[in-house]
């Protein structure tokens, strides 16, 4: 199916993407406004039905489309693969259907060598009624994923919706050639719910939504360098900066994974015994002052900070 | 899970060209519809699966409903319901309409 | 099997891994020639950023040292270390790029092969022995994604029912032969033979292009699905151009 049959949100008066949230969208809605206008087509649509066999077992609904849709459009005027995931369904989750979709995709990229993958994660990590076939896709998705890298694909992952970018989606992401990440957006292998049972509440409460979005949040994400670029939370910066993380975007091979190791033991060496996010923000340069302020930093403020700060890499990752 | 069917003679057919659309999503409360110009002009059949079970009178009236409040002939629509209230059910059928006749884009 | 007996039959002709903490690191000998580089987790060790760099710094050690040798990843560990320090320095990539360095081995000619021997979960077995191209287990190797009991807490379904429907189907309850169905573990070890015959035959097999696990999964009827859907999109996106 195309563009024109998907569901939008804003009044075609209004600059079809300007103002419009990132995370308030829906997967579909996110690839409608992202990509040029009426450019998208899907690969394997929601009328195919290729939907989850596992589900029924356990009594729970399906998505026609299991919850991504993936397919190829233009991006200013240039040939971009797209996948989106729909974190409400499921909350995002990888099944054995809505991994395959991406691992095909991803291969695909792989073979043609010159078209871009832009993945907007949304995403709990592994379907656990799919568990082994979700496990196994993400395990399939990152070896497509380095093998279109090593192509000379671009593979871009877009964090910032409901369900963060948690489990075996953090993982995929650490794979790709640049992250961009909003205040909403959130990575992390493990979710506080487990970290808090794991450890006891005095070491982390996954009640405390500031300590959360400290560890795991978008704006400690590009402070740490763990995301290359910070976005506002509309759809319109999202694409700007997807735009420009295409045409930045190191190359990949062992002078990368060189760049890699040494960035990520450095990391340990100056941060290593920092018991918070305040302390490593502190240990890159930023004031006291500038540390309170950064949760409630506007996005603009806050991405002149970070480049400040923490010049993004093109040589790492 | 239960899956329900019904069909409607529909008085008008819905407007505009396009083959199909999908509104919605799967998720508490809520729904998907994936419409597709399929049938004559003058029928309208539903498909659901919900598991919610027992609700068919609920779904019958709704669906009913619809069809004699909207141009809905030619379409069939097939929802994945996840529980969703009956006047939920009710807006994304009529959003499916405006949807595939092109009315939102 | 111990660790130290699994190194033996691997190596008869002796090996230089060492265990500090878990972590383990070294080579061997392989009956057909020439060395394996040797990585791993050992004592049911959960995987952190400490370890994980440490693992990775040493694949990248054997890829610019260039050559074939072949990198075996032995396996007994926790899941990922949970632990707001791990999340806070960024896990996600020292384990995504742990993976990454295995991956890249295996494309530069360095046969990864993976060996389940204990436990393995989640995250861990994710960046290790999810990114070798052949993973292997012995009898009673215990990989999984999640335990049934968090399984049942996150599902709200009892261990009972959960245990029920995992007869009908391979593909989420935790296992041996449910990961060697759905295509995660090629072949299970005979743990009575020579760990160092079985291995060298597995090095000596014409490698299969590309990730094989799909069509694996689909020929042992644990993923019916995962092939075709993947082979489907690669068609339609490469017939576009």
């Amino acid at each position: 199916m195309n563009a024109s049959t998907i569901e939008a949100s804003a009044p075609s008066h209004v600059l079809r993407s300007q103002g419009v949230s990132w995370y308030e969208a829906s997967a579909r809605q996110r690839i409608d406004l992202l990509l040029d206008a009426g450019t998208f087509k899907e690969y394997i649509g929601p009328e195919q039905r290729e939907h989850s066999p596992h589900l029924q077992v356990f009594d729970l609904p399906e998505q026609f489309d299991d919850g991504i849709a993936v397919g190829r459009g233009m991006l200013a005027g240039a040939p971009v693969f797209i996948a989106a995931q729909e974190g409400r369904f499921m909350g995002g989750a990888f099944g054995e259907v809505h991994g395959a979709k991406l691992t095909g995709l991803l291969r695909a990229a792989r073979d043609l060598g010159s078209i871009p993958v832009l993945i907007l994660f949304d995403t709990g990590g592994v379907r656990l009624q799919e568990a082994n076939a979700g496990e196994l896709a993400i395990a399939e998705i990152m070896r497509a994923l380095i093998e279109a890298r090593t192509a000379g694909v671009k593979v871009i992952g877009l964090i910032g919706g409901r369900a963060g970018c948690y489990g075996g989606g953090g993982l995929i992401a650490g794979c790709c050639s640049a992250l961009a990440v909003s205040e909403q957006g959130r990575i992390s292998v493990s979710g506080p719910e487990v970290i808090e049972t794991n450890r006891g509440v005095e070491e982390f409460d996954s009640k405390d939504r500031a300590l959360v979005w400290r560890t795991m949040g978008g704006k400690h994400r590009r402070l740490l360098g763990g995301a290359d670029a910070f976005s506002d939370d509309s759809i319109d910066a999202f694409r700007e900066t997807a735009l420009a993380l295409i045409a930045s975007t190191p190359g990949f091979g062992i002078e990368v994974l060189k760049a890699e190791q040494a960035r990520l033991a450095s990391r340990l060496d100056r941060f290593g015994t920092c018991g918070d996010a305040v302390d490593i923000w502190k240990a890159e340069g930023l004031s006291d002052a500038q540390a309170e302020a950064v949760p409630a930093m506007p996005a603009p403020d806050f991405i002149t900070l970070a480049n400040k700060v923490q010049e993004a890499r093109h040589d790492a990752r | 899970m239960e899956n329900l069917s019904y069909r409607y003679s529909a008085p008008r057919r819905a407007g505009g060209s396009k083959p199909l659309a999908l509104v919605g999503v799967v998720a508490s409360g809520n729904l998907e519809v994936l419409v597709e110009r399929v049938l004559p002009d003058t029928e309208c059949q539903l498909e659901i699966k919900t598991a919610a079970e027992g609700f068919g009178p609920v779904w019958a009236a709704v669906t009913s409903d619809f069809v004699a409040r909207r141009a809905a002939g030619g379409l069939k629509l097939s929802i994945n319901d996840g529980g969703a209230r009956p006047d939920t059910v009710a807006l994304r059928l009529a959003q499916a309409v405006r949807v595939i006749e092109g009315d939102e884009q | 099997m111990t660790l130290d007996d699994i190194l033996s039959s691997l190596f008869p002709r002796g090996h230089d891994v060492q265990n500090d903490h878990g972590v383990l690191t070294g080579s061997g000998p392989l009956q057909g020639g020439g060395r394996a580089a040797v990585i791993g987790i050992a004592g049911r060790t959960p995987l952190g950023v400490d370890d994980a760099i440490r693992l990775s710094g040493r694949v990248i050690d054997v890829i610019e040292r260039g050559g074939k040798d072949p990198i075996l990843v032995l396996l007994d560990s926790d899941s990922q270390r949970m632990s707001k320090r791990d999340e806070l320095l960024g896990l996600s990539e020292f384990l995504a790029h742990l993976a990454k360095c295995l991956i890249h081995a295996d494309m530069q000619g360095h046969h990864t092969v993976g060996l389940l021997y204990g436990h393995t979960a989640a995250g861990a077995f994710i960046a290790t022995a999810m990114a070798t191209r052949s993973l292997v287990a012995l009898p009673g190797a215990t990989p999984a994604v999640m335990d049934l009991p968090s399984m049942s807490k996150v599902t709200k379904l009892s261990i009972e029912v959960l245990e029920e429907k995992a007869k009908s189907t391979p593909v989420f309850a935790p296992g041996l032969d449910n990961m060697a169905q759905t295509g995660a573990v090629l072949a299970i070890w005979d743990d009575k033979a020579s760990l160092a015959k079985q291995l060298q035959s597995l090095l000596d097999q014409a490698p299969g292009s590309g990730d094989q696990r799909g069509q694996l999964g689909k020929s042992r009827k644990g993923r019916l699905k995962a092939a075709d859907i993947a082979e489907r999109v690669h068609q339609l996106a490469t017939g576009h151009v």
